[in-house]
């Protein structure tokens, strides 16, 4: 089970998600980063350079 | 083949891109974080037929393409292709060079000649930065006052990068501009991007409709796609009593709002499009 580390809500990966994936948490709406298979971080916050 | 995806955080068209080249037969993707990799200069350490670019950052995205390029590995899109699209003077020129409708485009290196410029363009008028996405920190500026204000307030508080001024006539859009998308050749399909705010971007919440590619939006679109070095791209266009004026050309783009609106398959293209590439 991985963890939202904003809201504490434990949850299961869905199968086939991504190193590196960007996932919403269910219960609070976080961003969150995908790091392995059972974990997640609060997604990188948005950079002066980012975008398309 | 052997396909390199260079990404930092994995969108929703990073995604799409995977999960095709997944089901492609005779294709191995290799996910290439730019958040881990260190490129050892001397050495090519990188067994790709092909690398596909897909940082968020553009300033990682140019890096990296150079250094695979270097190393004579085939990228999508190519250095000069990010090199152009990340400034939207170097675009602009491009554009223009081309002989491709574009709005009337100021640039200034002062306050005070921004002013000028400004003033000599007439208002409203569009001042944006040099590097910049998603609709960030785009400034109409209706009137002399305002002008001095965003201008006073980009000295004092901008980063190096906005002491470039990039100043556009203002486009009246009636509440739609339009994105194209070329893949190659071919414009594969289109969206009206609809806003009662003048910033149309859907990063800012604009809604995607289809719109039809007709030939004169396909002309023009594969035109501006080739007059920055071609590739994978999105053209942002505005409709004008004159006919398409070119906006902007963006070269890592997104899509995920398109695929559904358009009916067309755009990570298939696309994938279609880099194995093509790392073929040659």
């Amino acid at each position: 089970m991985a963890e939202c580390p904003v809201c504490g809500a434990a949850f299961n990966l869905a199968e086939g998600t991504e190193k590196g994936e960007i996932i919403i948490c269910g219960d609070c709406g976080s961003e969150l980063e995908v790091t392995g298979k059972d974990s997640v971080q609060e997604a990188p916050q948005e950079e002066e350079d980012w975008g398309e | 083949m052997r396909v390199g995806l260079i990404h930092s955080i994995i969108r929703k068209e990073e995604k799409l891109l995977l999960d095709e080249f997944r089901i492609r037969p005779g294709v191995e993707v290799v996910n290439i974080d730019d958040r881990e990799i260190v490129f050892n200069l001397h050495k090519n350490n990188y067994p790709f037929d092909v690398v596909i670019e897909r940082c968020v950052n553009h300033s990682r995205a140019i890096h990296a393409i150079k250094v695979f390029e270097d190393f004579g590995i085939p990228t999508v899109n190519t250095y000069q292709v990010a090199e152009i699209c990340g400034s939207k003077f170097l675009t602009t020129q491009a554009i223009i060079k081309a002989s491709i409708p574009t709005p009337r485009c100021y640039l200034a290196f002062t306050p005070e000649s921004a002013l000028a410029a400004m003033d000599e363009l007439g208002y409203p008028c569009v001042i944006k930065p040099n590097t910049g996405s998603w609709g960030r920190l785009l400034s109409k500026i209706n009137d002399r006052d305002a002008a001095e204000a965003i201008l006073e307030h980009k000295e004092v508080l901008g980063s190096y990068h906005h002491s470039i001024f990039y100043i556009q006539e203002y486009m009246e859009k009636r509440g739609r501009d339009i994105r194209s998308f070329v893949v190659g050749d071919s414009c594969i399909c289109a969206i009206y991007r609809h806003s009662e705010h003048w910033i149309t971007n859907t990063a800012r919440g604009g809604k995607a409709s289809n719109c039809p590619v007709t030939d004169e939006l396909h002309d023009i679109s594969v035109c501006a796609a080739k007059a920055v070095g071609g590739g994978v791209v999105a053209i942002d266009l505005f409709e004008t009593p004159e006919g398409f004026s070119i906006n902007e050309v963006n070269y890592t783009m997104e899509f995920r709002n398109s695929i559904d609106t358009t009916g067309v398959n755009i990570p298939a293209k696309v994938v279609d499009y880099v194995l093509e590439v790392g073929k040659r």
